[in-house]
């Protein structure tokens, strides 16, 4: 079990490296250069600068140095938390991070949590209704749900609760009341998604003869349904709840854009915009970690639902499915 | 009368119409009575079974008569009052132990759970066990499913029928997913408990055979009706219907077709030398160590006729096979297809022999892509090996339907509008297209109905005469090798037991362990009544 944790564990770090490595590698071997941009956000012409000026400014920024020089320093500053200075903004980056890293945070989490929720009630009530009707509307409500762009969702959403019913505010991050719009928009998309998976793995699981002997011993629909379809279900959806609790990370670009909320995903949509390359890194890195991190739970999780996933024992590798030879 | 069934009729819905499964049927078991429902697939024996025990699919429906279980009428009841007769009045043994528990659950909790329903104390658990006849009960009780072999599997779902103390057991199926041995020691075991506690016993099953060995009376059914009934004496002895006799008939009569005693042996197709194979099995306390899967493994194929390997699952048959079609490497010993060594031989200066021998595989649902055509699967080899063009290979794969008697209508058909025998027809059919010498055959009628299974071994002799084909056929059924084999090999823990002409290993056999799988092999009823 220690070395499945390690190997794990050491498979997540390179990942985080192998993103870090590649989001520099596309930044810095764009074509535009990093100075020009600069002196353009500031509004000085490059052209009204001496040499000498220019060259000062770039050792500043470390631009003089070479591509290789330039990765490791930045490799180096990364592993200390420090991801070098904003060029827009001329504060060190780690400092916008940290500043906004709460509420993309409060907001990802809490739309993981809600879509978590709704899309496994939505599965087991769609799969445990009798009435077909009902079951065929449950069925299709998440094809509905996975198919509106999200920032459809939230202009419909500030429109009917903000503009005409006034519950809830349309921008900002203060307080609980500002969270429920942005976490709703992300989780309609991630229920959905989730709650997909899950209703085929349910009908999946149904029809396994294990269900007949459950039902065969005298136990309730309910009973079976929860204690021996539910787990069993849920394991082939546990699979891309990794990537839905990504999907949460990076919707909140859009999210906070509409929404006007303070946080990385707001930040990476304006760095990208003033092609702020050391901010863009930062914001990449902090996701890659993110997502690793949530898949490397997830990994982890695996063994303890599903005991056929044993890494104490020793295992016969599996025999490759014989294909007729041709 | 524990089940009193009066003019039943049950179909399934589809399309808005109901589709009828079972047509007034008549049928009814004593308490303490031994009864069996022989039928092929589609006869409605299973849809009978599912009706006493209220477990008909959402799409089921008791369209007229009676269905009176332990004086409950079932026909029309509501989901609570089927629910009381589930378990504690009928219990149930599915079809195949190797899916029938859940596999993340203990196998102890899933038969506390029917203990607690009729309120009795969780240590009852290991006492149904024990009664299933599970070694070492507390110690299984805390295991999982994949941790147990198909045969305690079993048991374990016998332990869950016994643990709602029903007055009735049905058994589907009893016969056809476990090696003969071990169901034979299953059925026996289940055969006294029954007897000593005073449970009646409905088999549902295909095999005549087995019906005809345990029962105390046995229902014929065909195409949802009942066609016959009776003891088993009247029943192999009399038999009305010609389905019945066709039924007695198919029973493997474990007389050879072949007899090679006298004949000096053709040259040799295929000739495997001492193989022996080791697994590597990786352990993280002990270290890597090796699983031996077969030991110094000799097996000859003659040239025009068939070698079969017998044995119960994991006694490395299948390894053997696997080895002989390159698909696996030997750790030692050679391996000679018409003269050509393929051990050590790299995939790419493999796959001209592969033209020379070829797969058909056990199970005939599985084996055939379900997106391909039957003509696009048959010539998928001829153009895997670019071997004509698209008429020709349409050309040759209309003479292969027909060398395996399928009309040529079928071409354009998919597999999921096949039967069974019929799509294992396709399989063979398209291990044919290449003209190849040597055909294995994993298993290839254990998936099937015996009156199927007759019907393809039957093609699989003709085919044998018609073009000289070699097969070196894999079964744990020593029944069906005495239909097709010349000679044999059995197979056990990785080594050959015996080996030699089929008509000499089953007059005479040399090991214990051969005879323990003649004797397992049901049918000594018929067997002394024709």
């Amino acid at each position: 079990m220690t070395r499945y944790i390690v190997g794990r564990v050491i498979q997540a770090v390179a990942v985080l490296w192998a993103a870090f490595t590649l989001t520099f590698a596309i930044l810095y071997l764009l074509p535009s250069d990093p100075m020009e941009l600069q002196l353009a956000a500031a509004g000085v012409q490059e052209d009204s600068l001496t040499p000498d000026q220019l060259a000062a400014m770039k050792q500043r920024f470390g631009l003089d140095q070479s591509i290789w020089a330039q990765y490791w320093h930045h490799l180096t500053g990364v592993l200390h938390g420090d991801f070098g200075t904003s060029l827009s903004q001329q504060v060190p980056v780690s400092d916008l991070i940290t500043a906004r890293i709460g509420g993309t945070l409060t907001l990802s989490v809490s739309a993981a949590l809600l879509s978590l929720v709704a899309g496994s009630t939505l599965a087991y009530l769609a799969t445990f209704a009798r009435w077909n009707p009902l079951r065929v509307f449950l069925t299709r409500v998440p094809a509905l749900g996975a198919s509106f762009p999200q920032f459809f969702v939230a202009l419909f959403l500030i429109q009917f609760f903000s503009f005409q019913l006034g519950w809830f505010p349309a921008t900002g991050n203060q307080g609980g009341k500002s969270l429920v719009m942005p976490v709703v928009t992300i989780s309609v998309l991630t229920s959905s998604v989730l709650a997909q998976v899950l209703i085929k793995s349910f009908d999946e699981t149904l029809s396994q003869p294990y269900i007949a002997t459950a039902r065969a011993k005298g136990l309730s629909r309910s009973a079976v349904h929860l204690k021996h379809a539910f787990r069993n279900a849920a394991l082939p959806a546990m699979t891309i709840l990794g990537v839905l609790v990504g999907l949460t990370v990076t919707s909140s670009i859009v999210v906070e854009t509409v929404f006007t909320r303070e946080g990385v995903g707001k930040l990476a949509q304006e760095s990208v915009l003033s092609q702020d390359v050391p901010v863009v890194l930062a914001v990449v890195t902090v996701a890659a970690a993110m997502f690793v991190l949530v898949n490397l739970i997830v990994d982890l999780l695996y063994p303890l639902l599903d005991p056929r996933i044993s890494h104490t024992r020793g295992r016969v590798r599996p025999a490759p499915e014989v294909v007729t030879a041709t | 009368m524990i089940v009193d069934i009066k003019g039943l009729d049950v179909g399934y819905l589809r399309h808005r119409r109901v589709q009828p499964a079972v047509a007034g049927l008549d049928l009814t078991v004593a308490p303490a009575e031994v009864v069996a429902i022989v039928g092929e697939s589609g006869s409605g024996k299973t849809t009978t079974a599912n009706a006493i025990i209220g477990l008909l699919p959402a799409n089921g429906r008791i369209t007229a008569g009676s269905a009176v279980v332990d004086g409950i009428e079932t026909a029309g009841a509501n989901e609570r009052t089927l629910r009381r007769l589930r378990g504690s009045v009928v219990g149930l043994i599915p079809q195949d132990p190797m899916v029938g528990l859940n596999p993340t659950k203990r196998v102890g909790a899933q038969i506390a759970e029917a203990v607690r329903l009729r309120g009795g104390s969780p240590d009852e658990v290991f006492e149904h066990l024990a009664e299933a006849g599970v070694p070492d009960p507390e110690l299984r009780a805390r295991q999982y499913p994949h941790e147990l072999s198909g045969g305690l599997r079993q048991r374990v779902l016998i332990a869950i029928a016994l643990a709602g103390k029903p007055k009735l057991i049905i058994a589907d199926e009893p016969t056809s997913a476990l090696d003969v041995t071990v169901q034979k020691r299953i059925l026996d075991h289940l055969g006294g408990l029954v007897r000593e506690q005073g449970i009646s016993l409905l088999i549902i099953t295909h095999d005549l055979a087995v019906a005809a060995d345990r029962a105390d009376r046995i229902v014929v059914m065909q195409n949802g009706r009942k066609i016959e009934e009776g003891d088993p004496a009247t029943i192999l002895g009399t038999p009305r219907e010609t389905y019945t006799r066709r039924l007695i008939a198919a029973v493997p009569r474990l007389a050879p077709r072949f007899d090679v005693r006298d004949q000096k042996p053709p040259e040799p197709i295929l000739t495997l030398t001492d193989v022996s194979k080791t697994f590597a099995v990786s352990d993280l306390r002990r270290g890597a160590r090796g699983f031996n899967a077969l030991d110094k493994v000799s097996v000859t194929v003659p040239r025009g006729q068939t070698h079969a390997l017998v044995g119960e699952s994991g006694c490395g048959k299948t390894t053997t096979l696997r080895i002989a079609l390159g698909l696996e490497t030997a750790t030692s010993g050679s391996v000679k297809l018409d003269g050509d060594e393929i051990v050590g031989r790299s995939w790419n200066r493999l796959r001209p022999l592969r033209r020379k021998a070829q797969l058909v595989h056990q199970d005939p649902f599985a084996t055939l892509d379900p997106k391909f055509t039957i003509a696009q699967s048959i010539t998928e080899p001829l153009v895997s090996f670019r071997i004509g063009n698209r008429r020709t290979r349409l050309e040759r794969a209309r003479e292969l339907l027909d060398q395996v008697a399928l009309p040529a209508s079928y071409l354009d058909r998919l597999p999921s509008e096949l039967s069974g025998g019929q799509r294992q027809r396709v399989a063979i059919a398209r291990a044919l297209a290449l003209r190849p010498d040597l055909i294995m055959l994993d298993e290839p009628v254990s998936a099937l109905d015996v009156l199927v299974q007759e019907q393809i071994l039957q093609l699989l002799a003709d085919l044998q005469a018609a073009l000289g084909l070699s097969y070196l056929f894999v079964s744990h059924d020593l029944g069906v090798v005495a239909e097709l084999a010349h000679t044999v090999s059995v197979m056990s823990h990785g080594r050959v037991v015996e080996q030699g002409p089929v008509a000499e290993v089953f007059t005479d056999p040399k090991s214990a362990y051969t005879r323990e799988l003649i004797d397992a092999i049901p049918g000594r009823r018929v067997a002394d009544a024709v």
